[in-house]
């Protein structure tokens, strides 16, 4: 009987492992090892033997079952993976193939240049103030230590509207509107961006309208060396950690002393290039100290508060970082131009 | 102003180079925008005395010259200038010479002629055409007959001169002139400043036996001063002068008038010279002119002027325009002996007055405009006047007429160092801060200091503390200014809640595939008043002075530039395109605007073309009004506002009468989404193009519901679909408003999932399909529950639209 029961189980290996398919595995399990299969009968026949026998053809009897069973779900394993595979090979892809695009689109390059500068502000504890673009005389040029007849106001040939209404040519008057509001108490801490208008011709450089960023600060004992401090940090975080600035004494009717600031050329770090027109700075923006006039008419004390303001343009920065040759490209919005940005 | 580095060594001591020097007077205040070589690479160019000079045998317009270039040598020459002659000093650029432009003269054969070097003009020796004297416009340059054969002619020329530009701040008009600027330099080096010798010799006649000054107004004109040259002679000015005036930008004429000019540039005063001869009368009197008054001006313009101009009369006529420019009758020519010289101060407004309505903008007119330092009047006068003795073998008569005052007073201003320590953030001590005004040249006492500064009267741009402060700080040095950080309190910075929306809405639009666009506020009057959806009527806001019509109008909508974007890309065969634009609109409901329009923040975007796209795939939607009311609807999701806004259906200006919703927010309009009307469409050359436009400020200044965490559901909901067949025009969101009502409590989600309109459907009936999602986040509903609603739903649909369920 254990020669029967050794033949069966050659047998059914053999058997086993010439199935190809998960089918014909199942056939053999259901002939050798079901209810009506060949182990079955040998078991069934064990009455006959001696009790002594019994036992060891019976343990025998189970070893063989075990391990056909063994066999077949190994070789089940087996097939199933092999089918996996061909199911996955069968399915595969050209992955070199374009994917599909997600609509996205992003910011105007100035839009980028002021988040930039709004937000590297506003960590430094500045808040954002906004005002009208139609504006008065009276704050656009009054306020601002610009009586009428003052020579510089023709430095900015204005958009009338009536005789006392215009189309704001600078960011100032938001500085006069918020240290209104503010009833002559500090402290005043804010930038002003926004757009400005002057009557120019549109050409590579000029533009009727642009933007301007303003900054204020009024406070006690603030001073010019203060202005340096926070210009400084400005440069480096916006162009760049080695950049030097340099403060040349110039002129504002709103501000005195008034300043230029100048950073070293982010080019050619100082030595003279095309960018910097040989002189190694780039001149960046226009500050200086409040005007104790501009102070008094907002209602301030100007034996005791002392301020600075600082404006710059968007446009001329964003030309600067970004290589821009012509400021008609800001307004022409040529998709070409726009999706550029991307990452601005 | 062009300033020669030259002629400022003349008043004060310069030991640095032309860069040397911009780069220290750009750094202390004045900005040097650049310091040009007069000599633009020249090299070889000698002195040459013109011994013969015969015609060409070869050539009519040629000459053939034997010219001494110096040291016995003589070159032969072929020139082809029309003034070349025998006998003259000449410039000569002999073989091996480089002309500008990096010219190198060779010898050269011409017309079978040997020529051995160019005879130059100044053109040719890189001075402007408009610069160069008349009678040498057309040939070569002249030299005075002492120059020495061989000798440099760039020496002679004055062309190894830099000029430096100085761009000028309008406070700083004390620098128009160089012994303004010989004054910022010598503060600047410590040095001191050497003004010109003004004692003068004079005839024993009186210059008001000759002339009387009359002034109508000391306001127009505080001050007219009359000087009387007798005997002069009119003829070239000598060469030094010529250069310098040249070298400045102005073109030699003859001696009296170079004077006026070169005293003009020296001094900063306008000065006139008169034909006394042909003034037709012996009084100036000083007047506004009266209006329609006309005058011929040296220019040889007949001018008509105005009652706001001031003019300069003999009594009768006008002889010229105060300080813009003179008249052609009593203009100085060549026959003139006897010159009447005008120094005078004008009132700044009627200069610019007459300046501008004549168009005439000189260097005289514009140091008016600026204003010129009023106690430098007479000194200029005195120096003109010996100038035209000297130089036009002039007399001098004995005095000068005079009406107003000739000098006023100065004033002084207070200081305080610790004060001006404060403002700048420096530790400058009282003795430091003597020294910078002893270099400015200002006087002053202190004490403990306290210092109180007499403001010389060339500098009327300081008259308060703080210009004294910026002056010290200036000549201290800015380099040498600390940088330190704000003393303030540490207070959070941060945007306003509108503010951080406002960025959010950008950057949902960009997440949700657009471009921002910047495009200008002012528009042509038509579109203007475009797309406007407020209802109410409101004018156009026109600005008074236009650049163009296209540029004329302030905005009330953002779409009419956006399509001009759409068009400008179209035009550059880019036809799928999807922008928006965030910006201001000005809206006035007054006639007459007295007052600020109303502004307000709109954000409006345009589609046009294909939107979705994906090529290898066969995808390629273009866009529609779903697209459109999706972006909004998102939106309106982010902004925390979906359940308070509706769109109806609606019409506006120029949009589709059928595809053009109103957004609601409330109840109340904040703009509209739609289809371009087709033929603005069709106008501007576009693809169907759908467009939004939404009062950001409207949409905004509702307050908005905290945000509430809702318990995530326990318990199993029940979706129940329903098809409904109705009237095909009736609007789907009226079906939803009603589901939503019937549905009561338990109803959570009503989601369309079916449109069908077609052969299957009864005509003039269409199928929509919804589904309903019921539950009840405490409890497992019962069916029982759930029927019962349901149910209400299809009796409401039934009730107010005759919905019937689709078999």
């Amino acid at each position: 009987m254990k020669d029967r029961l050794e033949a069966l189980k050659v047998e059914a290996i053999g058997q086993i492992k010439e199935s190809q398919e998960l089918k014909d595995l199942q056939a053999v399990k259901v002939a050798y090892l079901g209810k009506k299969g060949p182990i079955t009968e040998v078991l069934k026949g064990m009455g006959k033997l001696s009790a002594e026998e019994r036992p060891v053809i019976g343990a025998y009897a189970n070893e063989v079952r075990d391990s056909i069973q063994q066999e077949i779900d190994k070789k089940q394993t087996e097939l199933e993976n092999a089918a996996i595979l061909e199911k996955l090979a069968k399915e595969t892809i050209d992955v070199s193939l374009p994917g599909r695009p997600v609509k996205q689109g992003n910011a105007h390059p100035l839009t980028a240049v002021v988040t930039e500068i709004e937000d590297l502000f506003l960590s430094m504890g500045f808040t954002i103030a906004e005002g009208p673009e139609v504006e008065t005389d009276y704050y656009n040029f009054e306020a601002l230590n610009l009586p009428k007849g003052h020579p510089a106001r023709d430095m900015q040939d204005s958009f009338f509207i009536t005789e006392d209404l215009l189309l704001r040519t600078q960011t100032s008057p938001v500085q006069a509107r918020t240290m209104e509001k503010h009833e002559g108490q500090g402290p005043v801490k804010i930038i002003s961006p926004g757009k400005v208008y002057r009557r120019d011709n549109d050409d590579a450089t000029h533009s009727h309208q642009f933007m301007q960023i303003e900054g204020l600060v009024v406070d006690q004992n603030v001073r010019l060396s203060d202005l340096k401090g926070v210009l400084e940090t400005f440069a480096k975080k916006m162009f760049g950690d080695d950049r030097k600035i340099r403060l040349r004494p110039s002129f504002f009717p709103f501000t005195e002393p008034s300043v230029e600031m100048d950073i070293s050329c982010f080019k050619c770090s100082g030595k003279g290039c095309s960018i910097c027109k040989q002189t190694g700075w780039i001149e960046i923006l226009g500050a200086g100290m409040v005007h104790p006039n501009v102070l008094e008419m907002a209602g301030f004390d100007s034996k005791k508060y002392t301020g600075f303001a600082f404006g710059m343009g968007p446009e001329r920065i964003a030309m600067l970082k970004y290589g821009i040759d012509d400021i008609r490209h800001f307004y022409a919005n040529d998709i070409r131009f726009l999706k550029q940005f991307k990452n601005a | 102003m062009l300033i020669s580095y030259n002629w400022l060594k003349e008043y004060v001591n310069v030991e640095i180079s032309p860069s040397e020097l911009a780069d220290k007077i750009t750094k202390s205040g004045i900005e040097v925008e650049m310091v040009e070589s007069l000599n633009k690479g020249i090299s070889g160019v000698v002195v040459g005395y013109v011994q013969e000079c015969i015609q060409h045998p070869n050539a009519d317009k040629l000459r053939v010259c034997k010219v001494d270039v110096g040291q016995g040598e003589v070159s032969q020459i072929v020139c082809g200038a029309p003034n070349v002659a025998q006998g003259q000093k000449v410039a000569v650029a002999v073989p091996g010479a480089v002309l500008p432009g990096n010219f190198k003269i060779k010898k050269a054969k011409l017309r079978g002629e040997e020529s051995h070097g160019m005879i130059c003009s100044l053109q040719e020796l890189g001075v402007d055409t408009k610069l160069v004297p008349k009678e040498y416009s057309t040939g070569i340059f002249v030299m005075p007959s002492d120059a020495e054969p061989g000798s440099d002619a760039l020496e002679y020329l004055n062309l190894n001169d830099h000029v430096l530009e100085l761009g000028l701040t309008p406070n700083r008009a004390d620098c128009l002139n160089v012994i303004g600027v010989a004054y910022e330099v010598a503060a600047i080096l410590e040095q001191e400043v050497k003004l010109p010798n003004l004692t003068i010799a004079t005839i024993e006649e009186k210059a008001e036996d000759f002339i009387s000054v009359h002034i109508d107004s000391l306001e127009d004109n505080p001050y007219y001063g009359a000087m009387i040259i007798r005997d002069v002679k009119i003829g070239p000015s000598p060469l030094w002068m010529q250069n310098r005036l040249m070298a400045s930008g102005i073109r030699p004429i003859n001696n009296i008038v170079d004077i006026t000019n070169y005293v003009l540039l020296e001094y900063g005063q306008p000065l006139h010279a008169f034909d006394y001869n042909r003034l037709g009368s012996k009084e100036i009197v000083v007047r506004r002119a009266n209006e329609g008054e006309h005058i011929l001006t040296l220019d040889d313009q007949d001018r008509t002027l105005k009652n706001t101009h001031l003019v300069i009369t003999n009594g009768k006529d006008p002889i010229a325009v105060a300080g813009v420019m003179g008249g052609a009758t009593s203009e100085v020519q060549n026959d003139t002996t006897n010159v009447l010289l005008e120094a005078a101060y004008f009132a700044s407004q009627r200069v610019r007055a007459a300046s501008k309505d004549l168009g005439l903008r000189s260097e005289a007119s514009s140091r008016y405009e600026k204003g010129i330092d009023r106690n430098r009047v007479y000194a200029a006068a005195m120096r003109a006047a010996g100038l035209m003795a000297e130089l036009a073998g002039g007399k001098v008569a004995r005095g000068i007429v005079e009406a107003g005052k000739r000098e006023v007073n100065t004033y002084s201003v207070k200081m305080d160092v610790s004060r001006m320590n404060g403002l700048l953030g420096t530790e400058i001590s009282p003795e430091q801060t003597g020294a910078i005004f002893d270099r400015l040249g200002f006087s002053y006492k202190e004490a403990e200091g306290q210092f109180e500064v007499v403001v010389p009267s060339r500098r009327p741009d300081i008259t308060i503390e703080a210009d004294l402060i910026e002056e010290v700080g200036r000549i201290y040095g800015y380099d040498r200014i600390p940088t330190t950080y704000l003393l303030s309190e540490a207070r959070p910075g941060g945007l306003t809640k509108n503010q951080s929306q406002r960025r959010d809405i950008r950057a949902y639009l960009e997440g949700a595939g657009l471009y921002q666009a910047v495009t200008y506020a002012l528009t042509t009057p038509a579109k203007s008043t475009h797309f406007s959806f407020s209802g109410e009527k409101v004018y156009p806001i026109a600005v008074a002075h236009p650049m163009s019509e296209e540029r004329s109008t302030l905005r009330m909508s953002l779409l009419p530039q956006l399509l001009e974007v759409l068009q400008y890309n179209r035009n550059r065969s880019m036809e799928d395109i999807a922008i928006y634009e965030m910006g201001s609109v000005f809206i006035n409901r007054q006639e007459k605007l007295t007052e600020l329009p109303e502004e307000y923040a709109f954000v409006s975007g345009a589609v046009t073309g294909v939107f979705n796209e994906h090529l290898w795939q066969g995808e390629r939607k273009t866009v529609d009004f779903y697209v459109l009311k999706g972006i909004l609807e998102g939106l309106m999701s982010e902004l925390n506002l979906s359940e308070r806004i509706t769109y109806e259906a609606g019409e506006i200006e120029n949009m589709h009468p059928g595809r053009t919703a109103i957004v609601k927010l409330d109840g109340i309009s904040v703009g509209f989404v739609g289809q371009l009307h087709p033929a603005l469409q069709k106008e501007l050359n576009l693809k169907d193009t759908y467009v939004f436009e939404l009062n950001v400020t409207n949409l905004l200044e509702k307050e908005t519901d905290q945000m509430v965490y809702q318990t995530l559901p326990r318990y199993p909901s029940i979706t129940r679909d329903i098809a409904l067949v109705v009237d095909q025009e009736l609007p789907a969101g009226d079906l939803t408003t009603v589901i939503q009502a019937a549905g009561g409590e338990l109803l959570k989600e009503v989601n369309l999932f079916d449109l069908y309109e077609g052969e299957k459907m009864e005509e003039g009936k269409k199928s929509l399909a919804f589904s309903l999602k019921y539950f009840d986040p405490e409890r497992t509903l019962t069916d029982e529950e759930v029927v019962t609603a349901h149910n209400r739903v299809l009796k409401s649909l039934e009730e107010r639209f005759g919905a019937q369920l689709r078999k």
